[in-house]
């Protein structure tokens, strides 16, 4: 976080001591300065350089061969490295502005709402739990099987309340007579009064039949009417398609339409236990038969949050929803501190409570929050844990950001040193800007 | 040292001639330790004579690692002054190698997944070759096992633990729902796979999630339907991604991976399902599809994760032929591969024996481990599963290593990039053959640019 700044000032000012004294005042100084400066030099200094240095030679070693910017140019021109630069920039223009305004506007409720500690704590307890282990979590979370995933689980009590999934949803014709047709089936072959249609469909399995199916027959057909079955034309090695055999049951309580010539839906009826179905008193002229397209409606799917194209998206949700804590606890601590009188002076002349959340709170707030957006923003740029963890493998190269794409160059089977280093430095460049601000603020301040 | 070792071993063998005469390799080892003990240590003869330590790391962590060190102590039997310390370092062995080295200081032996990984260290000279226990490794093993170790000439690496990865595992109660048994040929397969999807269930279960499980699935094909020399030469890249002999194997492949409508979840659940979730999918109760083309390692996941029971729940055939002949039997192998940064005495007899039949026998028995040892007997494998799915591996003949492992791995071995990453792009749009050929080959030929 941002509160790496240290300063190592001698504090006193006023009357010089004696030189003697004042030589083992320095000699006292460097002493005490000597184990922090030691740990700086081996823990960052001298990493810090050699990465630089590193990043001008190849692949492996301890230096490899040199080539100069090569791995600066690749890293421009390789297309999983550009999508990860890509990806970087939507994080830096999307989470600190979102983690900063919902964390202004929790706080803000937390000084109105009951249950303050409660409301706080559900807020803040994502930052409780490591970035890996939300990651895990929220990857559970968005697991595209409805059954799995909480949130498609969601999404599909909505969607079955619009559209409620069918009988049959993975049946197929078991023969080329039947046609699809606008998400039904349809008999090919033209009925006449007296015929049979015989429907017959695979696909489904035998524990998800409708209960009480028994064994199909084929019925005889009857002058002046349509007789018809459907049922599961499968038994075990396939049996033979199209035909009504022993062991092969009827599929109990599916809707039947039957059209006239005009593709007029002239009457309706449902199958009995064995599958048969009836149509009584047809007049002569010519029929098809068919199932409606809501039989085979399809169950909701679920939304593809881990798919290539949601990725991004899916992983900045889970991201502010760690980070929206951090902000509202350092801009509720502003608030608490912000003098009332103003507050007070502004609703006694007469301001709306908006008036004064956008004249006053704002941008007596606006120290506190630049702290939050600046820290965001260089979270942001080194976030890393929680891509790896969210991210399946095979979407990795679409929700690849910076510090992702240098471990997985520098490591990961690649170990590409070289290359690792160079993405490396380009991230400690973009940070440089933002630091320098950050420091420049915190002299502001002191 | 070396000389003298073998004195050792010939004089003992002349002292227990009789048991000699029964089995050589075993009158060897045994009349070893025997005359070592007799000697209590005498300069020139016996295995007390050999000692030192040997730093050993490896990957085998868990119920692998009590395994490795039963065959340490195994051979402590033969050699009780050598101290063999075994760590181990987890799948992160490459990058800890690689640190190690650049630090100067490597362990004396180590066992590593990747013969790519294996080429590399050789090329930059920090492997020595294990030319001593070449008879060692000759009389157990057929010529293409020994080829698997030898680079450049010289054999540097032994596969110790190898794995069978051309197997099929399958739903025994969604096989019999749909009325059909193990596909023995390719064309068996596919018209399975047809019932299986008319009876209600879907016949693949796919790991897209994990992209070295279809590129197993492409090098299954590829070898089943060209030959391991073939085979080799794609590996090698001596043969293009954008030879025809590639687009005839991805056709194939198009008819698994294509058939989304027989896939569980179809294409956008494989893309997320990865192993072993997959592996999960086909093992519930109810199974949630029939089959799983993975290798040997599938067995383990099914009997942790599921209740599954064998033979009743699941069983395993070998990945169905495309061509017949040799090509039918052959088998691709991944395993873990003992190379040595060090030589001395204490190395080389821990090496040595890491090849004779004792040494595989003892966790061979354990269970989860194959070998290509041709004087292994079957018998010692725990149960018939494992027997079917590691018999093949002995004394095979044909026997080629994961091509993925062998190319640099920036294309073979990256998660999301490269070969992996092509291959679930393949598993995307399975029609576009000829644009993923493209890609495949511009990647490859990328990664052994730089390699060079």
């Amino acid at each position: 976080m941002s509160g790496a700044n240290i300063t190592a000032e001698p504090p006193a000012k006023g009357a010089p001591p004696p030189p003697q004294a004042e030589r083992g005042r320095y000699l006292a100084g460097i002493v005490f300065l000597l184990p922090a400066l030691v740990l700086l030099a081996v823990w960052l200094f001298y990493p810090t350089v050699y990465t630089v240095i590193r990043s001008f030679f190849g692949h492996s070693g301890y230096l490899g061969a040199w080539v100069g910017i090569d791995n600066y140019r690749t890293l421009f021109t390789t297309s999983t490295l550009v999508t990860a630069i890509k990806n970087s920039a939507i994080w830096v223009g999307v989470v600190p502005a979102f983690v900063t305004a919902l964390g202004l506007i929790f706080a803000v409720l937390t000084e109105r709402v009951r249950w303050v500690v409660a409301f706080k704590t559900a807020v803040f307890l994502p930052m409780a739990i490591s970035a890996f282990a939300t990651g895990v979590t929220w990857r559970i979370m968005y697991q595209q099987d409805p059954s799995q995933g909480a949130i498609n689980a969601l999404s599909r009590s909505v969607a079955d309340a619009f559209s409620p999934a069918g009988v049959l949803p993975s049946a197929l014709p078991s023969t080329t007579a039947l046609q699809t047709k606008a998400g039904g089936l349809v008999l090919k072959t033209p009925l006449h009064p007296g015929g049979v249609a015989l429907l017959g469909l695979t696909g489904i399995a035998p524990q998800a039949m409708p209960p009480g199916a028994k064994q199909a027959v084929k019925p005889a057909g009857k002058p002046g009417a349509i007789e018809g079955a459907v049922w599961r034309d499968f038994k075990p090695g396939g049996g033979k398609p199209g035909v009504v055999e022993q062991g092969e049951q009827g599929i109990p309580g599916v809707t039947v339409d039957l059209k006239n010539a005009a593709g007029k839906v002239v009457q309706t009826t449902k199958t009995d236990a064995a599958g048969d179905f009836e149509f009584t008193s047809v007049p002569a002229g010519v029929y098809s038969a068919g199932i409606g397209a809501k039989t085979f409606a399809k169950p909701f799917g679920g939304y593809s949050w881990l798919g290539p194209k949601l990725i991004t998206p899916s992983l900045i949700i889970a991201y502010i929803w760690i980070w929206a804590g951090f902000a509202m606890v350092v801009i509720a601590a502003g608030l608490s501190a912000m003098p009332r009188e103003v507050l007070e002076a502004a609703r006694t002349d007469g301001a709306t409570e908006w008036q004064v959340f956008r004249r006053v709170t704002v941008p007596l707030l606006a120290p506190v929050l630049s702290v939050v957006f600046i820290t965001m923003i260089i979270n942001v740029l080194k976030v890393f844990d929680i891509v790896i963890a969210l991210a399946p493998d095979s979407v990795q190269a679409n929700a690849n950001v910076i510090a992702l794409a240098m471990w997985r160059t520098a490591f990961s089977g690649q170990n590409n040193f070289g290359g690792g280093s160079a993405i490396a430095v380009f991230l400690f460049v973009l940070v440089i800007p933002v630091l320098a601000l950050n420091i420049r603020r915190f002299r502001r301040e002191i | 040292m070396r000389g003298s070792q073998w004195a050792g071993g010939a004089r003992a063998a002349r002292l227990t001639g009789l048991v000699a005469l029964l089995a050589a390799t075993l009158a060897v080892a045994a009349g070893c330790g025997g005359s070592g003990k007799k000697s209590g240590g005498g300069s020139s003869t016996g295995n007390t004579s050999v000692s030192g330590s040997v730093k050993f790391w490896g990957i085998w962590s868990a119920t692998e690692q009590t395994a490795i060190r039963k065959v340490i102590a195994g051979f402590n039997k033969q050699y009780p002054n050598v101290k063999v310390a075994y760590t181990s370092k987890g799948d992160n062995i490459p990058t800890i190698l690689a640190t190690a080295i650049t630090g100067g200081s490597p362990p004396d032996v180590a066992d590593v997944a990747q013969p790519g990984l294996v080429k590399q260290l050789v090329q930059q000279g920090h492997l020595k070759p294990i030319t001593y226990a070449k008879s060692t490794i000759d009389a157990n093993f057929t010529p293409a096992w020994t080829n698997l170790g030898t680079i450049n000439g010289k054999i540097y690496a032994l596969l110790f633990k190898a794995s069978n990865k051309s197997t099929l595992w399958y739903s025994v109660p969604v096989f019999k729902q749909a009325g059909v048994s193990a596909p023995k040929t390719w064309s068996q397969l596919l018209s399975n796979a047809r019932t299986i999807k008319a009876s209600g269930t879907p016949a693949y279960s796919l790991c897209g999630a994990s992209g070295w499980t279809l590129t197993d699935i492409f090098e299954n094909i590829y070898l089943r339907m060209w030959g391991s020399a073939k085979y080799d030469d794609l590996s090698a890249h001596k043969i293009k991604w954008t030879d025809p002999s590639v687009t005839k194997a991805l056709q194939y492949m198009a008819k698994i991976i294509g058939d989304t409508s027989n896939i569980v979840g179809g294409t956008s659940g494989a893309l997320q399902t990865d192993y072993p979730t997959c592996v999960d999918k086909a093992f519930s109760d109810p199974p949630k599809a029939a089959m799983v083309l993975q290798g040997d390692f599938v067995g383990l996941e099914i009997l942790q994760a599921t209740k599954a029971k064998p033979n009743t729940g699941f069983n395993v055939v070998p990945f169905p032929a495309i061509t017949p002949g040799a090509n039918a039997n052959a088998v691709e192998t991944g395993g873990d591969l003992i190379v040595t940064f060090k030589d001395n005495p204490a190395v080389e007899a821990f090496v040595k024996y890491l090849a004779t039949p004792q040494a595989a026998e003892i966790w061979a028995r354990l269970g989860g481990f194959g070998t290509g040892n041709k004087n292994v007997s079957p018998s010692v494998y725990p149960d018939a599963i494992t027997r079917t799915t590691e018999a093949p591996l002995l004394g095979a003949k044909s026997v080629v290593f994961d091509m993925s492992d062998q190319q640099p791995a920036s294309f073979g071995a990256t998660t999301g990039q490269g070969e992996w990453g092509i291959f679930q792009k393949f598993l995307q749009s399975p029609s576009s053959i000829s644009s993923i050929q493209q890609q495949l080959e511009s990647s490859a030929a990328k990664a052994y640019a730089a390699g060079k």
